[in-house]
Order: structure tokens, then sequence, then C-alpha cells
């Protein structure tokens, strides 16, 4: 079998691996953006002890490699907890809850630049705290948070190989058994390398096809 | 009891740390007065507008919008607010949001105006302060005397009984001053009432129902402008005057 053969043969296959990928990514990104928004706003306006119970969430996730939160995860804490739940899940929500940690210091950083008039502006109308910041503050922080932000789509996407570890049947797993399979390991994992960096470029498109669109003139870092 | 005054500042004291920048600040406003407040920087003129709508809060003394009390009102301080405008010496337009927009978003979301009803008011505001065919433009595309228009028809969409006016003119040049000083002049004979803290005499002068001179974070004298600006009787007042007037 030549590797022409084998990629038509397989090529599906790894496919569907590579979809599994980027639903693993896109669940972990957007369990990442669900915490990581109020863990930032917690850690902007919230009282010392919400402060110091973010602040060790974030040392806990940003502080272990991303095996060691896999393993103590599909292999400790959830099955201690009498939680079943499949790999997948497990490896979504590790990634999104680490993301979540990276996630909401880029907003922090984001909200904290805002200067200090807009919110006193927003309060001088009669808006409460909480108007503003849905109106004003989190509108403009987002956008300056999004140059920010668009790291964590790589960052993640490549991280996701790890859930293989967990038995996430992704696709380094899947190629994994096509080179078992087939014995052709460097065309196999070329391909597979391929459909990584594809996926790359196609997450980064977007983003800055996002970027562009919500610029605003004058405001904001330039988008590329 | 129903009081002539539509606003009443009693006895005000606010320190930052040691410094007090507030002495014991008195004095009331009627419908339609203009009150300018002139005086060396650092003596408590913007703090004294930032203790008024509780943007700062005063260690004590009491703020009174009408019969009701603002100091210690809680909660409810944002249905203060929504009653005194506010404009700012850096504009604080809000930099997401076009001129239009951001006149318009206060009206609906604070009020829960309809949004169509909303942006005829917000147009309508625009021109009055002469900027309706800047309407879809961002801060950042707008002059800084125009900016600081938007922002004053910021605050005339909310239809406030008191605009508060933080040194409107300060981080302008002569000409965009200017402009800015002929939309509060016409806001000021159109009977708004307004407390401006500004180093601009010759709008005090033609425009001030009375001129207050701080320093010191006290109240050293109070008048017409004819008065105070041309015969001030206090000592510290005449060496200020005195000052601006040599520039």
């Amino acid at each position: 079998m030549n590797i022409f053969q084998i990629l038509i043969e397989w090529g599906p296959y790894l496919l569907g691996g590579a979809a599994i990928t980027l639903g693993l990514v896109a669940s972990a990104l957007a369990i990442g953006f669900i915490f990581g928004l109020p863990l930032a706003l917690g850690q902007v306006y919230g009282s010392a002890p919400i402060r110091a119970i973010i602040a060790a969430y974030v040392w806990f996730f940003r502080g272990l490699p991303i095996l060691v939160l896999l393993f103590l995860f599909y292999f400790g804490i959830f099955p201690v907890i009498g939680i079943d739940l499949p790999a997948f899940f497990v490896g979504a929500l590790v990634l999104g809850m680490r993301g979540a940690a990276y996630q909401s210091q880029i907003f922090r950083g984001a909200i904290q630049s805002i200067p200090q008039g807009q919110m006193t502006a927003a309060l001088s109308l009669g808006m409460t705290p909480w108007m503003a910041i849905k109106s004003i503050i989190l509108p403009q922080s987002l956008r300056l948070s999004l140059p920010g932000w668009s790291n964590e789509y790589p960052e993640i996407l490549t991280d996701s190989a790890v859930c293989y570890a967990i038995g996430v049947v992704e696709l380094l797993t899947r190629t994994s058994q096509v080179v078992s399979q087939t014995y052709m390991t460097m065309p196999v994992y070329m391909a597979a390398a391929v459909m990584f960096i594809l996926l790359n470029y196609a997450g980064m498109w977007l983003i800055q096809r996002v970027e562009q669109k919500i610029a605003i003139p004058g405001f904001g870092i330039k988008a590329v | 009891m129903a009081s002539e005054y539509i606003l009443r500042v009693e006895n005000l004291h606010k320190k930052f740390g040691e410094r007090e920048v507030l002495h014991g600040i008195s004095f009331n406003v009627r419908k339609g007065d203009t009150k300018v407040f002139i005086g060396p920087s650092g003596t408590g003129k913007s703090t004294l507008l930032r203790c008024i709508n509780q943007l700062t809060v005063p260690d004590s003394g009491q703020v009174w919008l009408d019969d009701d009390e603002i100091t210690g009102c809680g909660q409810k301080i944002s249905t203060f607010r929504q009653r005194i405008g506010m404009v700012f010496q850096n504009f604080n337009l809000f930099d997401h949001l076009t001129a239009l927009q951001n006149v318009e978003i206060a009206p609906i979301k604070v009020l829960k105006m309809k949004p169509a009803e909303a942006g005829k008011k917000a147009m309508e505001e625009l021109c009055r302060v002469g900027m309706q065919d800047w309407a879809d433009h961002y801060p950042a595309e707008l002059s800084g005397g125009q900016a600081q228009r938007v922002s004053i028809a910021r605050a005339l969409a909310m239809d406030p009984e008191v605009i508060l006016f933080d040194e409107p003119t300060s981080a302008l040049d002569p000409e965009l001053t200017r402009e800015v000083l002929e939309v509060m002049k016409e806001l000021a004979r159109g009977g708004m009432t307004m407390l401006v803290v500004t180093h601009e005499m010759g709008f005090a002068r033609s425009v001030a129902t009375e001129v207050i001179f701080m320093e010191g974070g006290e109240i050293v004298e109070q008048g017409p402008p004819g008065e105070i600006l041309a015969n001030p009787k206090h000592m510290r007042t005449r060496e200020f005057i005195g000052k601006i007037s040599d520039q």
C-alpha cells in the first residue's frame, strides 16, 4: 500500500478525529469564556474573600501541568466523588477550567485598562454599577481583550492532543491507531500535523475576521 | 418643607487622608441659577461637584435635591444621578459608541425609553449643541470641542434638573474653548440650572448669576459676578483675580 492509498482509506477516519478535536477545543474555549469572564469581574469588582478564592483558583489551574490536571480529574477527583464522565467531557472540562484561569487574566487586564472616567460617566448618568459594567465596561474590554484572547485558540488546540493520555479519541489518538495499523509512521503523522495546522489557520482566520468586524475607529488595538 | 431652592448643600466636609479638601461648604441654588466656582487649583472645587452627586462620598454634611436628601441615600443614588447631569474635563465619552449612541444610551438603559424615541431625543440634543452632522462618528474621530459638546448633549438627554460642569474647557485650546462656552452660555440663557467649575472669567462675567470664590476647601467670598470679579472684598480673592487677569 502506498501513501495515497492509505490516506484515501484512512483519511475520513483522521478527519473525523480532527472534527472531535475541534469539538473538544470549541467546548474548552466556551467553558473557559463562560467561567473566565465572571472570574475576571469577581477579581476586579469583588470583595476581598471573593478575590482570594479566584486567585487560588487561577493559581491552581495555572500552576499544574495539563497532564497532571487531566489525570487528577479523570482518575482521581471525578471517580472519588462518584462522577462518571466520558473522557471527552473530562478533557473538555479540564481544558476549559484551565482556560478559564488564563482567560480570566486576559479579561481582568482589559477591564482594568479601561479609564476610570468611563465608569464615572456611566454612574453620573444614573446607571447602576452593574448596568455600567454591562453596557460600557464589557463592550470595550472584550474588544480590547480579543487580540490577547486569540492566543487561547492555538494554545488549547495544541494542548488538546494531551487528552490522548486519558483516552479521548481525538485526532492524535486516531493518528496513532492508524500508524499501528499501517506502520506508515511518517506520512500519517505528517497528515495529522497538516490537519492541526489547518485547524489552527482556520481558527485564527475566523478570529481575525471577528476582530475586524467589531473594530471601532480609533479605539483599541489595531488588527494587523 | 417646600424649598425655594432646587439644590442645597449644607456644611460639606471631605478629607483625603490627612488633607481636608472640603471644610464646611454650604450654598443654595435656585432654579435657573448659573453658579460659577473659581479659585486656585486643589481647593476642592472638583471634589465639591463630585460630592453633590456622590461620585465622591463626603465625610459629613448634606446635599438636598428639591426636598430629597441625596447624602446617605444608599442604592437610591442612581435615581438622583439621573436628575443631575455631569460634564467632565476629559469628556469621558463612551469610546465604543458613536456620538448619537453616547447620547441615547442612558435614556435607553436608565429611563427604559424606546430606542426609536431615544434616538429622536438624542438627535435633538445633538442639534442643540450643533453636533447633528457628527452623529455617526466615534469619539476618537472628534476634536476636543466637538467631544465636549457631545458630552453636554449626553447630559441634556436625561433632562436633568441641574448640570455640573467640572472644568469643561480646561483640556481645550482657546478656539475649541469658545465653541463649548457658546453652548454653555446658550444653556444658561435658556434657564438651565448649572454649577460650573472653570477658570473662564469671561463666561462667569457674562452668564453667572453668582460667582463663588473658593480657597483651602472653604468659600471665601460669593456674590454677583460684577461684584466679585470687579470689586472683590477679600484679600485672597483680589490676589486670585489679579493673577488670572494678568494672563
